[in-house]
């Protein structure tokens, strides 16, 4: 079994090592290997769209967790340019599961903040698994401020389980950095684009989530709360995650049916793990047409619209 | 939840009678405190706003009964009342949330988790919300959120003081990414408030975790605190679990707070009125209130 996959990618795996072997034997054989080869490329994409076409949430929720899918220096190093890291809350330290700083996008200025996850064992613990802490989100504050203030619009990269739940996060105020956050956020006076790329982990995410556009990447996930930790309470068993995950809705299209988040941005084929060149493009795309649109507009007609998309969260009815 | 001793285990079931160490007395008219075990009357607990005449212990109150005991007597009016919960998801685990919500409502007598009003305290007017905590544990979802949001709009139109009580488990489930964003909605609402000098008072009562905590109840121009409330954004059974080892006694109770400079103070039950009545009277510009509240 190929660790680099999931269990639903398998077939997949091996169909793909099958290709690789062909590839080596060329010479001493008589068969046409490039047609062979030819025909068993075309048999794997097929195989990949047909397992991606039919994806449950569960299957979803993996590959937004997928080891090989692209974190937010990816992107910073594919979809923006002079990026300049910009460390530290100014109050108690700085946080590695929270990047940010000044970069260009296709020219213009930006602020990017993102959550950020490590790719090996060692730095998935100094990225702390991208679960931020109080001064994670203090740092992500001081930068949108500064956005702000030099009038710069703000992207926002969502990748995290959720928030660190830890003594020291607790006893440095991980609600009120989150609830911070919500509060400048709703009135920051500069466009704000926010894309979920892989987990959008609750609160933890939606602290760095409040945006004039909100997107998520196909086979994104964004959720009150994970289907694990639902499971556990609701069904009382982690084991029921798949249903939990059913249940809450967790996935892009769902989403956008909901009317809870403004667009889908496609991935590659089999997900943006396979191909990060193409995913990075795939957001550059989407993010030109919606910083145009929002910078075409005077900024007081930007934030009354922000103010009114909160206001009209939700669900209810009169009787 | 009662252990069995060896002997009753013994016993067939049909033999087992039920609740044998139940007090023979009439259902309701004596109670017992939580925290010290006194058995108090429960009339005179009542009048004491359910905190412990012996040890003074903060039992949970409802909704409905805090803003009783919250507001002045006349001039009040209850906002968004009418306002009830839609299940858009479907959703069901063990149960399903429509019947969840049934039983809530039946039991609490409430139709969600927040109860918002317009009234006076001490004769200056402002806009008083609760959560009841009976009602899926406070839980937050769409209704939760559209009432706070009217609330602040009243508040807001009338340029009057907001006061909320909170006392919640968090985000509802049950409205999944629904939940999620009434976080940002009420969170907005203060912004609003707070741009146009309106104060906002926040009330963190037991408990008050999650999503509720990580927003609203968070950014009060004052935060006040029930004497040792729990109050958190992880629960302490996650934490336990994600840190493998036992938490300090008092971690995320509201002494620890303040301590940790997450409350502005720690306020007994029974000052609440005239504590809330003094710092809303200077932050308005308006004379004191009659009576002041007794300094601790």
């Amino acid at each position: 079994m190929n660790l680099n996959y999931l269990d639903f990618e398998q077939p997949i795996a091996e169909l793909e090592a099958k290709i690789e072997e062909l590839r080596y034997v060329t010479d001493d054989s008589e068969l046409d290997i490039d047609a062979e080869i030819e025909r068993l490329e075309q048999k794997s994409e097929e195989l990949v769209s047909g397992i991606f076409a039919g994806l449950t949430p569960w299957q979803v929720a993996q590959v937004a967790r997928h080891p090989q899918r692209p974190y937010t220096k990816d992107y910073l190093e594919r979809v923006f340019t002079d990026f300049n890291e910009l460390h530290g809350d100014r109050a108690f330290g700085d946080d590695p599961a929270i990047v940010g700083g000044l970069a260009r996008f296709e020219g213009t200025p930006v602020m990017v903040v993102g959550h950020q996850k490590g790719r090996d064992t060692k730095e998935k613990v100094r990225r702390n698994f991208g679960m931020p802490r109080p001064e994670g989100y203090r740092k992500a504050l001081r930068l949108m401020h500064m956005a702000e203030r030099f009038k710069v619009p703000l992207v926002t990269l969502i990748d995290t389980p959720g928030a660190y739940p830890g003594v020291g996060a607790e006893e440095r105020g991980q609600s009120e950095a989150i609830a911070r956050n919500l509060f400048e956020m709703s009135g920051l006076k500069t466009p704000i684009v926010a894309i979920v790329i892989g987990e959008g982990g609750s609160g933890g995410a939606l602290a760095i989530g409040i945006g004039d556009r909100v997107f998520m990447l196909q086979y994104s996930t964004y959720s009150v709360i994970s289907p694990e930790g639902c499971a556990s309470i609701l069904w009382k068993s982690a084991e029921k995650a798949p249903e939990a995950a059913e249940a809450l809705g967790i996935t892009s299209q769902r989403l956008l049916d909901l009317g809870l988040i403004d667009g889908v941005i496609p991935e590659p084929l089999g997900g943006a793990h396979r191909d990060h060149e193409e995913m990075a493009e795939n957001i550059a795309d989407t993010l030109r047409e919606a910083l145009k649109a929002l910078t075409d507009q005077p900024m007081d007609q930007v934030l009354a619209r922000r103010r009114e998309r909160l206001r009209a969260y939700g669900k209810v009815q009169t009787n | 939840m009662t252990t069995m001793s060896w002997f009753q285990r013994l016993l067939p079931t049909r033999i087992r009678t039920e609740g044998g160490n139940k007090r023979n007395v009439p259902e309701g008219l004596w109670t017992k405190c939580a925290s010290c075990d006194s058995v108090l009357y429960r009339a005179e607990l009542e009048r004491n706003l359910e905190v412990c005449p012996k040890c003074g212990f903060h039992m949970r109150i409802p909704a409905r009964r805090r803003l009783d005991s919250f507001l002045d007597e006349d001039d009040r009016e209850e906002l968004g009342g009418d306002l009830a919960p839609v299940d858009m998801l479907k959703f069901r685990d063990s149960k399903r949330y429509k019947d969840r919500l049934s039983q809530a409502q039946k039991g609490t007598g409430e139709k969600d988790a927040l109860v918002a009003m317009r009234g006076r305290v001490k004769g200056l007017s402002l806009v008083a919300v609760a959560f009841e905590f009976r009602f899926m544990g406070g839980s937050m979802g769409s209704v939760v959120g559209e009432r706070f949001a009217i609330a602040a709009d009243e508040a807001l139109a009338r340029e009057i003081p907001l006061v909320c009580f909170s006392a919640s488990g968090g985000a509802r489930m049950q409205e999944a990414l629904f939940s999620l964003m009434q976080m940002a909605k009420t969170s907005a609402a203060l912004a609003e408030l707070s741009r146009n000098g309106v104060p906002f008072v926040s009330v963190l009562t037991d408990p008050t975790m999650g999503g509720v905590s990580a927003s609203l109840a968070m950014l009060g121009d004052i935060n006040m605190a029930e004497p040792k409330a729990l109050i958190g954004f992880a629960g302490p059974r996650v934490i336990e679990q994600t840190v493998r080892e036992t938490l300090p006694d008092g971690f995320q109770r509201s002494e620890f707070l303040l301590e940790h400079g997450a409350v502005d103070m720690i306020v007994d039950r029974r000052d609440m009125r005239a504590r809330i009545a003094s710092v809303l009277a200077i932050l308005t510009h308006q004379e004191a209130p009659v009576s002041q509240p007794a300094t601790t």
